[in-house]
């Protein structure tokens, strides 16, 4: 077991994929020479050379449609969005073309392109640079939407990414490529639409992805001291939503909140309380509550933009006051 | 006189034929929605057949076609089986796609059809990365990006140029002028008064033709895939065409003056392209109404086997989203 960063784990993905596989390259903003904006892809021009780690001009349409349609040709492009938020520019490539190639060709086409994206707030970027919008993508049918929240996932989840047929969105976010954890030297992948307990508890379950994860496990520490035990749930995979071990967890515990960094009205935390409710109505013994961000634009000042993020007291007060959890 | 002195008779009327077999195979279409057999826009290239025509004629089977919604004719052109193009149309299990895409969507991955795009430049960063997939594989493929001249505007078209001649890509950015996007004239829409000289600023090559003269269209891509093929890197041509009909079978085309669709109709690509064969003297009327029979059988062949074909099994609702295993 060596232990790495989140950054490290995403670059030996990467790297074993490019080793692998002549047809992985990878092309985005800067991810050249300069090494990519959150320094991912730093020596691989060196080592890889221009034709497969390529420098783009700032055209996120272009080079967005470009990787689905590099590979509709039978390539694997890796395509780095320096951040979720400039997705918007490419929004047409990847929600009417390449989540939609292979239905609209009634299967004689398919675009296996992954797009690699920054996301998430709390570095004081403001508004434009630290939303959260994997809940729109994960709205589609045919795409993947995929949030690692610790080294160990984000190595697993990449190297399955690699073995898709159809788009996949891989976000990392910004305030995690720092966080450590020891990986098994043993080569294993994690698929998609399997949700990971990261702490087991009896009392309340949270549900959770990316950076979120690390905040519910904080509330849960918490909580703990309280003796109150809560389960953490890592859903990993947005799309496909895995939701059995989310019944699982609730007809255990009877009470669930669902926390994410996203603005709470219409966030994905609501489609999983709707689906919780349907399935679990009789095993809850109090409303299921979404902890989300507040819903205004992210603000730049440092505490107004601490106050518009879900923190572990937040969770803790929700909790309390909606669930009747600790109260 | 010789109409050209490097194709064959066969070759001649081949290329009568495809004009004719999408110009029967469109007005077929055009009766079958009026009929409700065929649902949503349907997109008539009607006048604007020598373009396709004259392009494939020149193509080789390792190219790849992509096109916007006016797509019947590249399709045909590029070798659809018509029966499929038209059983796609009537949203039958049959079709090209299973019923899935429809007219605006036309894809064969047999000829390497990457289909219609239906949103205005959208094939364009799509077609890009084909080009992309060829330079990075080494082969000799090239592809035909086909455009309006409405997709001119779109920022998608001038991040494509640019990244195309940037990476050098295999790419032929061929923007069909038809002087619409839908009612508006081009001339009013796009600051760039003679169309091809947009290319300049990125150092592309570029050329203006007739797209009413299937052999002209056919003579200047000879060159023009030279070039592509060869490492020479994107080429943009502007071909000037027009649509007889409507920008969709919505619509009746009021805005368009009398005189210039008179203009237009006496250039007709398919009778005239008759009358210079005829004129050449190397095939025979009898011959060419051998061949309007032909295609005939065909399209009344391709209207039978749509409407003979069955709904999709509504289990195809959820089929192809996502690839099965991995």
């Amino acid at each position: 077991m060596a232990e790495i960063t989140y950054r490290e784990a995403v670059a030996k993905a990467l790297e074993e994929a490019l080793d692998a596989d002549e047809r992985v390259f990878i092309m985005g903003e800067d991810v050249g020479a300069y090494g990519g904006a959150y320094a991912v892809t730093k020596g691989m021009l060196e080592k890889y050379g221009p034709k497969r780690i390529r420098e783009t001009p700032i055209s996120e349409s272009v080079f967005v449609g470009a990787g689905a349609g590099a590979a509709m040709a039978g390539l694997k492009p890796v395509v780095e969005l320096m951040t979720i938020n400039f997705s918007l520019l490419a929004m047409d490539q990847i929600v009417n073309h390449a989540t939609k190639v292979r239905y609209m060709s009634g299967g004689q086409l398919s675009s296996p392109v992954i797009y690699r994206a920054v996301t998430g707030g709390g570095a004081g970027l403001a508004a434009t640079h630290s939303q959260s919008l994997e809940h729109w993508y994960a709205n589609l049918p045919g795409m993947y939407v995929v949030l690692p929240a610790t080294p160990r996932d984000a190595l697993g989840l990449l190297r399955e990414a690699f073995t898709m047929q159809d788009p996949v969105l891989y976000s990392e976010h910004a305030l995690l490529y720092r966080v450590r954890e020891e990986v098994p030297d043993e080569y294993y992948t994690i698929p998609f639409g399997v949700a990971d307990v990261k702490r087991r508890g009896s009392d309340v379950t949270l549900v959770a992805y990316s950076r979120m994860v690390h905040i519910a496990l904080d509330a849960a520490q918490a909580l703990a001291e309280r003796g109150v035990e809560a389960e953490v749930i890592d859903l990993r995979t947005i799309r496909p939503l895995d939701m059995e071990t989310v019944y699982e967890s609730v007809r255990k515990t009877n009470r669930v909140a669902v926390v994410e960094e996203t603005w709470r009205t219409g966030g994905l935390a609501a489609e999983i309380a709707a689906q919780i409710q349907e399935v679990c109505f009789d095993y809850l013994d109090g409303p299921v509550a979404r902890v989300g961000g507040e819903d205004v634009p992210q603000p730049y000042a440092s505490n107004l933009e601490r106050l518009s993020i879900p923190d572990a007291d937040k969770v803790i007060r929700t909790l309390a006051d909606v669930v009747g959890v600790g109260a | 006189m010789t109409v050209a002195p490097d194709i064959t008779k066969t070759e001649l009327v081949q290329l009568y034929q495809q004009m004719k077999l999408i110009r029967d195979f469109e007005e077929a279409c055009a009766r079958q929605y009026m009929r409700g057999r065929i649902r949503g826009f349907l997109h008539l290239y009607i006048g604007e057949e020598a373009i396709a025509v004259g392009v494939m004629s020149v193509m080789q089977p390792q190219d790849y076609v992509i096109t916007h919604y006016r797509d019947h004719g590249h399709a045909l052109a590029r070798g659809m089986d018509p029966n499929a193009a038209m059983a796609e149309l009537f949203g039958r299990a049959t079709g090209s796609s299973k019923g899935k895409g429809g007219s605006m969507h036309l894809v064969d991955a047999n000829v390497n059809m990457m289909g219609g795009y239906a949103i205005v430049g959208g094939q364009i960063p799509l077609g890009t990365g084909l080009a992309l997939a060829n330079e990075y594989s080494g082969n000799d493929s090239v592809v035909v990006c086909f455009i309006g001249d409405g997709a001119l505007s779109e920022g998608e078209f001038h991040e494509g140029m640019n990244l195309a001649k940037i990476w050098n890509l295999p790419i032929i950015f061929f923007c069909e002028n038809n002087l619409y996007g839908m009612g508006a004239p081009v001339s009013e829409v796009f600051a760039v008064k003679d169309i091809y000289t947009i290319a300049e600023p990125y150092g592309i090559p570029a050329i203006q033709i007739d797209g009413m003269d299937v052999l002209a269209v056919r003579e200047a891509m000879k060159g023009v895939f030279s070039h592509v093929r060869n490492g020479g890197g994107p080429y943009f041509v502007e071909a000037l065409a027009y649509r007889f009909r409507g920008h969709s079978m919505a619509d009746p085309a009021e805005y368009r003056h009398k005189e210039e669709e008179a203009y237009w109709r006496q250039r007709d690509p398919l009778p005239n392209f008759r009358t210079q064969l005829l004129a050449d003297g190397e095939v025979t009327e009898a011959e060419l109404d051998e061949v309007d029979a032909d295609v005939e059988a065909i399209v009344d062949g391709a209207v039978a086997f749509a409407e003979e074909s069955p709904e999709p099994d509504p289990s195809e609702l959820y089929t192809d989203i996502v690839g099965e295993g991995s």
